[in-house]
Order: structure tokens, then sequence, then C-alpha cells
């Protein structure tokens, strides 16, 4: 049984169809890339996976409870000028084990110090999250993801706007806690990066899926060679 | 000094202005409460366009006769805050536009209403009353402290029991619903405890200027502060501050209540402004 089964799902805004019957399955521990050009359907995928979005026709299966899943969204404009301690945006992902429960217990308040050290940023706690660096800013969403959860995390372009430097260190980080298990689904336009950290490639074009498979079959595909193969050669 | 201080303490021996430094203290206290929210949510016009629906409804009540106005306005205002915040997160026209819609069409229709209905022999006196809250704080009746009071200390209730709810949503909301936390609910929360809070500040500042009852204590916290903690209770604080200020000042200088007490606002923000450059420089 997948952790996470869709099944024919066909998405879209305003009656206008992007993606349609798209089926693929993720497992515990797998490590999922979705790549594919602007416009592809890939936020709106992830969004429909969430439950933020409902789709136009197709299922998603998956015997997760609604609070096993976190997530790191793109940032928005409102965050960026937010007065908030690191401390507190990291805690925030813990309220879905609250329910009504006004303060979170001090066995939570111990998940969130975990966590923050887990990615190193528990020197930041007390600073002012607009006032760190872009790497920083994504380090801190990405400890309040794993105060969601352990078992699934969903990655929106999760090193979007980073720096050389950051980018390799948030990739290290994500590669570390796909080792410890959690589950990793990331939207990515690093197609390089893509084939190097992931196990399974969902390849996402205009309409269909282009491809869905490991990685090692993906960069046999038509797909991987002409989009890995000519990112590969751009670079070199 | 000392005459000041006499004049005050005369003032006080009277008990409208005792309602009024109550009430106002409390409106001030609810509504920079949510200005945190709201400024941050980008929703600083939200308070402005409720306002206007709530002079509307206020106008229909006065036309109908209604015995405590509280009943019309609340329900509606509500229902008109509800309708804004889902308005603003999905649909084709945008939140600002639904507000600006929304606000000048009830301030009209509210001014047309007590044009045709109204018996009143002062009319305009009744409209700029409404609008700028000129002297309805000191003429409170005690049914609507004891209504002002109870309707205050749920906003506060509210607000302590869901600060942390309240929080993310203002911070992330989709990340709410994608791990399982009902945003949606918090959001209707935050959208009633909005209204009443609207219909509160028009008896201290009138519909136009309760704006700045919710956005100038938070803007000025900001200035200064930090972490949403610090934020929240400073402009607690601010608000506190200059409605005391301002109530206290209007009254032996004769000055409209409302106004007086955006005014002692503004110098509040000027200085957290050049506080923070100053702290800022050093």
């Amino acid at each position: 049984m997948p952790q996470l089964y869709c099944k024919n799902l066909t998405l879209g805004y305003d009656g206008k169809t992007v993606i349609s019957e798209l089926s693929f399955s993720v497992n515990a521990g797998d490590y999922l890339c979705i790549v594919g050009e602007n416009g592809s359907g890939k936020s709106t995928l992830m969004k429909t996976i969430l439950k933020l979005k409902s789709p136009m026709a197709g299922e998603i299966i998956t015997e997760m409870a609604e609070n096993e899943i976190g997530y790191l969204p793109q940032q928005t404009a409102i965050q960026r000028d937010f007065p908030a301690s690191v401390r507190e945006v990291v805690l925030s992902g813990l309220l879905n084990r609250c329910g009504l429960r006004p303060y979170y217990k001090a066995e939570e308040k111990n998940i969130a110090l975990e966590n923050m050290e887990k990615l190193g940023i528990s020197s930041l706690a007390k600073l002012c999250y607009r006032e760190l660096s872009g790497g920083q800013q994504q380090k801190v969403l990405l400890a309040r993801a794993l105060c969601a959860t352990r078992k699934i995390l969903l990655l929106d372009e999760p090193v979007a706007g980073l720096d050389p430097k950051a980018t390799s260190e948030m990739y290290k980080l994500i590669a570390q806690l796909n080792a410890a298990q959690t589950t990793i689904i990331m939207i990515s336009h690093d197609i390089l990066a893509a084939v190097e950290y992931a196990s399974h490639i969902l390849h996402v074009g205009s309409q269909s899926a282009l491809f869905f498979g490991t990685k090692e079959d993906y960069l046999k595909s038509d797909a991987g060679r002409i989009y890995a193969g000519s990112a590969g050669d751009g670079n070199a | 000094m000392l005459e000041i201080y006499h004049s005050l303490a005369d003032a006080m021996s009277y008990s409208f202005v005792r309602y009024a430094l109550i009430v106002g203290v409390l409106i001030a206290l609810c509504a920079s409460f949510l200005g945190v929210t709201l400024v941050l949510k980008r929703f600083s016009f939200i308070g402005d366009g409720l306002s206007h629906v709530a002079f509307g409804a206020m106008a229909v009540a006065i036309a109908l006769n209604f015995s405590n106005n509280f009943l019309l306005v609340l329900p509606v205002t509500i229902i008109c805050a509800i309708i804004l915040l889902r308005m603003g997160q999905n649909s084709k026209i945008k939140g600002d536009a639904a507000i600006a819609m929304l606000s000048v069409g009830t301030l009209a229709i509210g001014y047309l209403i007590m044009n045709l209905f109204s018996k009143s022999s002062n009319l305009s006196g009744d409209v700029c009353s409404t609008l700028f809250g000129s002297t309805k704080i000191l003429t409170l009746s005690p049914t609507e402290v004891w209504l002002s009071v109870g309707l205050s200390i749920l906003v506060i209730a509210v607000f302590v029991v869901f600060y942390h709810k309240i929080f993310a949503v203002t911070f992330d909301e989709d990340f709410l619903v994608a791990t399982g936390v009902k945003a949606k609910t918090y959001n209707l929360i935050l959208a009633v405890v909005i209204a009443i809070v609207i219909v509160l500040a028009m008896n201290l500042v009138g519909a136009l200027l309760i704006s700045a009852l919710v956005i100038f204590p938070a803007l000025s916290a900001m200035r200064v502060f930090k972490n949403f903690k610090a934020v929240t209770i400073c402009s607690v604080c601010i608000a506190v501050v200059c409605a005391v200020l301002g109530i206290l000042i209007s009254i032996p200088a004769q000055t409209p209540v409302g106004s007086t007490i955006v005014a002692v606002n503004i110098v509040g923000f000027i200085i957290f402004t050049v506080a923070a450059l100053i702290s800022r420089r050093s």
C-alpha cells in the first residue's frame, strides 16, 4: 500500500484543465521530485495533494491523517515583513496537535527546540524572522514543517531565490531528512539537483504527465534525455 | 497644573465621564488587539469598509425606530465581515475592490435612508455624530455601557484563547489548512470579532475614524518591536494610553472625543517612528 496514490487526477482552475489523467504513487521513504515548466501545474498538483484545492476529476488515496503532512510553501509577501520571532514561527507548526487547547505543552515546545537544533537554527530562536537571510528563513519554515510531522514533507521550490551555498545546504538537509525515512515530495526547477537527490521523478508537461518513474529510468527516457541532458550541457 | 487636576477631578465625579473612560479604554483595547492581525493580513481597510456598513445599518435602525440599534447593526456587520473575509480569499473581485464597493455603497444608502425617513429635527447633527462620534461616547446609557463591557470582555477572551491560532492564521493560512488545522473556522471567528469591535468602536470615535483605532497602535508598535507577542502587548498599551489621554484632554478642551483620541494616536505614531529611527542609528 503506497503512502499516497493519485489516481487519474485532472487538475485546473477557472474551468481550464492544466493536467489531465495523471496517476502516480509515492511509497514511504521515497524522494519524489516534481519537475516541469512554469504553468505546467506543479503548484496546482501540490495544492491538490494538500487539499487546498479539489481536483476536477480523479482521486487521491492515502491512509495518512490530515495532520500527518508537513508543508513548506513558497514565501508570501505578507511573511516578508511579518514581526515574528523564529521561535513563534516554528511553534506554529505544532498547532495541528493542539485542537482547541489554547497553549503549547512543554513537550511540544521541546519538539520545536529539537527541530531547530536539527536544522542548526537554535541560535536564531529569538531573532526576528523578517531580518534573516533567505536561506535562514527557509530553514525556519522547514523546521516548522517538521514540527507538523515526520512522515511526509511537501516542499514547494525550497531553494527559490537562495544563493548557491544556501541552496546546497538546503538540499543536504532535505537529503538527511529523507535518509531518516521522511517521505519527500518536492517541486523543483532545478532538474540537475532533482536527478542528483531524488529517488523518483514526476515530469509534468503541457496537458499530461511526460514521465513518472525512478530516477534511473528517467535518465534513459525521452523526456529525461531532453531536459536533464540539455540542462547538463548548458551547465558544463 | 493644579487647575488641570481640579478640572479632571471635577469631571471624574460625573458618571458619564466614568462611563466614557471605561468604555473608551475597553474599545481601544479590543481594536488594537485586532489591529496587528488586520494590518499584517493587509486588511487595514476592512475596518473602514465594515464601519460604513455599520453606518448604513445604523441609519436603517434609526429609520425603523429600533429601541436598541445594536440589535440590527451587529448582525448585519457580522454577516458583511464574513462575506468580506471569504471574498478576500478566492474570488474574481479582489478583496480591496470588494471592500471599496461595499463601503461606499452602504454609506450612500445609509445617508439616503436617513434623509428619507428620519423624523429628527437635527438630521445633519445625527449624521455627523454617527460619522465622527462627536458626543456619542459621553451620552451612553447604562445599558449601552454594560453591553459594551460585555462584548469587550468577549472579544478579549476570544483573543486570549485563540492567540496562537490567530498568530498562525495571520502568518500562513495555507500551511495550517495543509497540516490539518481548521483555519477556516478561525478565520470565521476572526471575522465575527472584527465586526463586534467595529460596532463597539462606532460609539467611541464614529464610523469614519474607526480604522485609526485599529491601525495606528499596531503600526506604532511594529516600528519598534519585532515579535508578535511584543507587538501585540505594545499596541494594546499604546491604544489604552491614547484613549485615556484623548478622553481626558477632550473634556476640558471641549474637543470632539473621537478625533482627539485619533490625534493622540498620530502623535504616538510619530514618537514611535522617531524612536525606531534613533535606536537603529545607535
